[in-house]
């Protein structure tokens, strides 16, 4: 490799990426980059492998071969939790929050302080704490709900608190997997309008099947088919590619 | 440790030690195929398996004490008539325990263990009142007793052959049932996806009472095998569960070809022991070993990698 | 410290009842035979508080929590046996000096890990790290493989298996099946008599509310919100930046350290250990105790404890056949109908009825009757 060629402003250099599972390869020698405050909207039809690269990001899954640099660090060898402090945010496709705490503590335990055995023991709800889970509360449209419990609330709130927590943790990279799948006509458009917010200033790396929302707020489009890229470009050149249009949007 | 012995006399004893592992190999398989086809297929703990393997071994015990008196003639034969009773008798105690417990408990796996739990100790004390507290043995019929000289210095006893030969045929049994019947293929749909199976007309209900009861029914078999070689008495098969669980885990719950792989290592590997260290000792080291290689390999020895 | 933060209202009075009935009603209306059979019910609650923070929150399941109970117990019981076995009083033996089992299985020096038990101080350090190391080294095992739920529990279980034959096996160095026995004095103080039974009665019982308050405490940081978040959506955890396997080796340790201190108590209590406090029969009957008080209780865990053994004692007295079916019963009953045991019927059923009559604000007996439902692995 060529010093100096490889470009700085890539916060996040997939390259050459493949996972197999018994011999069936989910993501297939995947290679793609994410600029600095990029937002970039995978889409592919079912199986084409989109959540199984968010779940190699973050480290859910282990990666067979090939590299995942997020700011010159490898992320391949850490933990999850290791890599959620280099900065990385994941939402998971179904809503997943803490059912029997409370939407304040929800958002408390994402604060990012106090995250080692000891530091949990000390860590105190002071005057930073409330005020950034008020804030928080308050973008996700919850600030009057937060003594309720995870359980009461509906699929769309569920959801929001999710983005929240994510957003407490304050991470370069947002990776959104399907954030308003399941959400009705008017949550899906507070949606939007919150995303719209929350992705100013950092990069975001979301999975959408809604395409009306994808070229509302994509900078470039990556297309998935049976884990290789597809096509890669604005929302423009994507929806003219013939292959595109073949496997994908032709339906 | 070996010092002490030529090479023929090691030879023998391996065999003979071999030939001891390979009846208690028989026992961890029938108790490890009934509990494979639960904990494996549906993720049930049940505690209480040892208590059905011994209600096996009880109607066994009585049907040999009936066919002495009765029908003395049918003697030689009675071992198949037992076998037959403990089956129905162990899975009808399992669909009975099934529809009243299990069934309130599919997503609670944790919680079926306390309650499993619960349920054994009430074998235990009903077989004690009912049976009473002391261990009882069956009278073998003429032609298993006794042993097949192999060689001057291995003998072979017959009940043992007859065991492991009913294990073979009782394994190929329960292979053939859920790999290539088409109930089989039903538990498996119901295994994978629940919501799925039942949208496509499987009864769901249905399946899971009859596989809890096959699978207990095949611990009531595995205590008619077990009179062949042991005493029956009530709390029995509590010495058995914990090692039972081992070889369920360590072969990879799923696994049927596992489970037999490591129900022969784990008795081999104990059989080997005991006759160099004490009894105690050697289970220590079996136990032990099985333990660490858990710590090492937690998904057992033959567990697929699947997408989770 | 105990203030109304520290526990909410209905908690306080469960405190405050719990105090009165153990520091006064019970020394007072019980003779000291009685009252010590309450203390040995107790040591188990110490044991029930640790499952209530490693399983009731964490959703842990150990089966072996008998192995920490009994480590703690044997490190008690090593001290007072050498105490006990004094040249003086060994004079008889062939090798005057050891314990008299060790005598009887011809062995004739003291063994290296028997050692350490000769100081005081060391058996008391012992105690706490002994079981606490070794559930560090279980913990971090399993938790670091993300070994987890149903397999856990039947690891735990084999490990209190091994330890028991182990323990058996090795008579000379154990005490074998008998344990550890004739035990007399600690620190040259005979706990025999009547007297030293009244004083570590309370020793005990100032200790186990040391160990409420303890649990009280972690319960209350956020480390116990994140046991409950981590009990639920482990994953979510994760990606919340927490190394989810620290939290369960904490907890882990914490029910074991708990566990150790009860076993140490019932060696001092009962004046002997034996084996058959070990295995898996015993760590599967103290989950009994804690899912009967209530697994998501402190409070109930030591109420379980209590009912449950006083119960088995009064029922295996006159009607031993009973008893088991009773037990039986009992666990399932629990485990299908009210999976938040007494604690859970309280909350339920008596609490509302109590606060109507009192005509009090609206209670709030909250995190107990919150985690409602079915609190799966």
């Amino acid at each position: 490799m060529l010093v100096g060629h490889q470009p700085k402003d890539f916060l996040l250099a997939v390259s050459g990426l493949t996972v197999s599972f018994d011999g069936f390869k989910a993501v297939n020698d995947l290679s793609f980059y994410v600029e600095e405050n990029e937002i970039r909207v995978i889409i592919g039809p079912n199986g084409a492998g989109k959540t199984t690269v968010l779940d190699l990001i973050c480290g859910k899954t282990k990666a067979t071969s090939g590299s995942i640099q997020f700011r010159g660090q490898e992320l391949t060898k850490m933990k999850e939790n290791e890599i959620v402090q280099t900065g990385v945010g994941r939402k998971f496709q179904t809503p997943s929050v803490f059912e029997d705490l409370t939407v304040f503590e929800n958002l408390e335990i994402s604060f990012p302080r106090g995250r080692t055995v000891f530091g949990s023991l000390t860590f105190q709800r002071d005057q930073p704490v409330k005020e950034r889970v008020g804030e928080v509360a308050e973008m996700i449209f919850l600030k009057d709900r937060l003594d309720t419990y995870g359980s009461e609330l509906s699929h769309g709130q569920k959801q929001w608190l999710e983005i929240g927590m994510l957003l407490i943790q304050d991470p370069d990279l947002l990776m959104l997997d399907e954030p308003v799948a399941g959400m009705s006509v008017s949550e899906r458009a507070k949606t939007a309008e919150l995303l719209n917010r929350i992705i100013k200033n950092r990069s975001v790396l979301v999975i959408e099947h809604d395409m009306k929302f994808v070229e509302d707020i994509a900078h470039k489009v990556t297309v998935l088919h049976q884990g290789q890229i597809l096509s890669e470009g604005t929302m423009e050149k994507v929806k003219n590619d013939p292959k595109v249009i073949e496997v994908y949007l032709g339906h | 440790m070996f010092g002490d012995y030529s090479l023929g006399d090691l030879g023998a004893i391996f065999a003979m030690q071999g030939f001891a592992g390979l009846i208690l190999f028989s026992v961890y398989v029938l108790m490890a195929l009934g509990l494979a086809i639960i904990f494996g297929q549906m993720g049930v703990i049940n505690m209480a398996h040892g208590e059905f393997m011994i209600l096996g071994a009880y109607v066994t015990w009585m049907t040999s004490n009936a066919v002495q008196q009765f029908a003395p003639w049918l003697f030689p034969g009675y071992f198949f008539i037992a076998m037959t009773l403990a089956f129905i008798a162990s899975g009808a105690l399992g669909m009975l325990v099934e529809w009243a417990m299990i069934r309130h408990l599919y997503k609670r796996p944790l919680d079926t263990l306390l309650a499993t739990w619960g349920l054994s100790l009430i074998l235990q004390q009903a077989y004690r009142s009912v049976f009473g507290a002391r261990e009882v043995g069956v009278e073998l019929p003429e032609w298993m007793m006794g042993s097949w000289q192999a060689t001057d210095s291995i003998q072979i006893p017959i009940n043992g052959m007859f065991v492991m030969a009913l294990t073979i045929l009782i394994t190929i049994a329960v292979a053939y049932v859920l790999f290539w019947s088409s109930w089989g293929k039903q538990v498996r749909a119901v295994v994978q996806n629940r919501v799925m199976a039942g949208a496509v007309g499987i009864n769901t209900e249905k399946v899971d009472r009859y596989t809890f009861g096959l699978g207990c029914g095949i611990a009531g078999v595995a205590g008619s095998a077990f009179t062949m070689i042991g005493s029956t008495g009530p709390t029995a098969g509590q010495l058995y569960i914990v090692d039972t669980f081992l070889v369920v885990v360590f072969g990879g719950a799923a696994s049927l070809f596992g489970t037999i792989a490591s129900a022969f290592s784990i008795s081999q590997t104990q059989s080997t022991l005991e006759f160099f260290l004490s009894g105690s000792m050697a289970k220590v080291i079996t136990l032990l070993t099985i333990v660490a290689i858990l710590m090492v390999r937690p998904q057992g020895l033959f567990a697929l990698k699947v997408r989770k | 410290m105990i203030n109304a933060r520290f526990f909410n209202r209905s908690e306080l009075i469960g405190f405050l009842a719990l105090a009165v009935l153990l520091f006064v009603i019970l020394p007072l209306s019980l003779d000291i035979f009685r009252l010590n059979l309450v203390a040995k019910y107790l040591t188990y609650a110490f044991v029930g508080i640790g499952l209530v923070i490693c399983w009731g929150y964490g959703g842990i399941l150990s089966l072996g929590q008998g192995v920490f109970f009994g480590l703690g117990g044997y490190c008690m019981a090593m001290y007072l046996k050498l105490e006990a076995s004094s040249v003086e009083n060994t004079k008889i033996q062939s090798t005057p000096g050891i314990p008299d089992f060790m005598d009887w299985n011809q062995l004739t020096a003291l063994p290296f890990f028997w050692k350490p038990f000769h100081s005081f101080p060391l058996t008391l350090v012992a105690i706490l790290l002994v079981p606490g190391i070794f559930a560090l080294i279980i913990g971090a095992a399993m938790f670091k493989r993300r070994v987890g739920g149903v397999y856990f529990a039947i690891i735990t279980q084999a490990i209190a298996a091994i330890l028991t034959i182990l323990i058996i096996g090795q008579q000379g160095y154990t005490g074998g099946v008998n344990g550890i026995t004739d035990l007399r004095t600690l620190h040259g103080w005979d706990i025999r008599t009547d007297h030293a039974k009244f004083i570590l009665y309370f020793v005990e019982v100032v200790l186990l509310f040391a160990c409420i308050i303890a649990a009280q405490f972690i319960r209350l940081t956020k480390l116990g919100r994140i046991l409950v978040a981590m009990r639920e959506q482990e994953d979510r955890v994760r990606f919340s930046g927490y190394s989810v396997a620290n939290f369960k080796i904490f907890a882990f340790c914490a029910a074991a350290i708990f566990a150790a201190i009860g076993g140490a108590m019932f060696t001092l209590e009962v004046g002997f250990m034996s084996p058959s406090f070990v295995g898996i029969v015993p760590s599967i009957e103290m989950v009994i105790y804690t899912a009967v008080g209530g697994r998501m209780s402190i409070f109930g865990a030591v109420w379980g404890s209590l009912l449950v053994n006083f119960a088995k004692t009064s029922l295996s007295e006159s009607f031993p056949q009973l008893w088991l079916f009773g037990l039986g019963a009992l666990f399932i009953a629990v485990v299908l109908a009210f999976p938040n045991g007494l604690s859970g019927i309280w909350a339920d059923y008596v609490q509302p009825r109590v606060d109507r009559l009192f005509g009090s604000r609206k209670s709030g007996w909250n995190d107990n009757s919150v985690a409602d439902g079915a609190p799966a692995e």
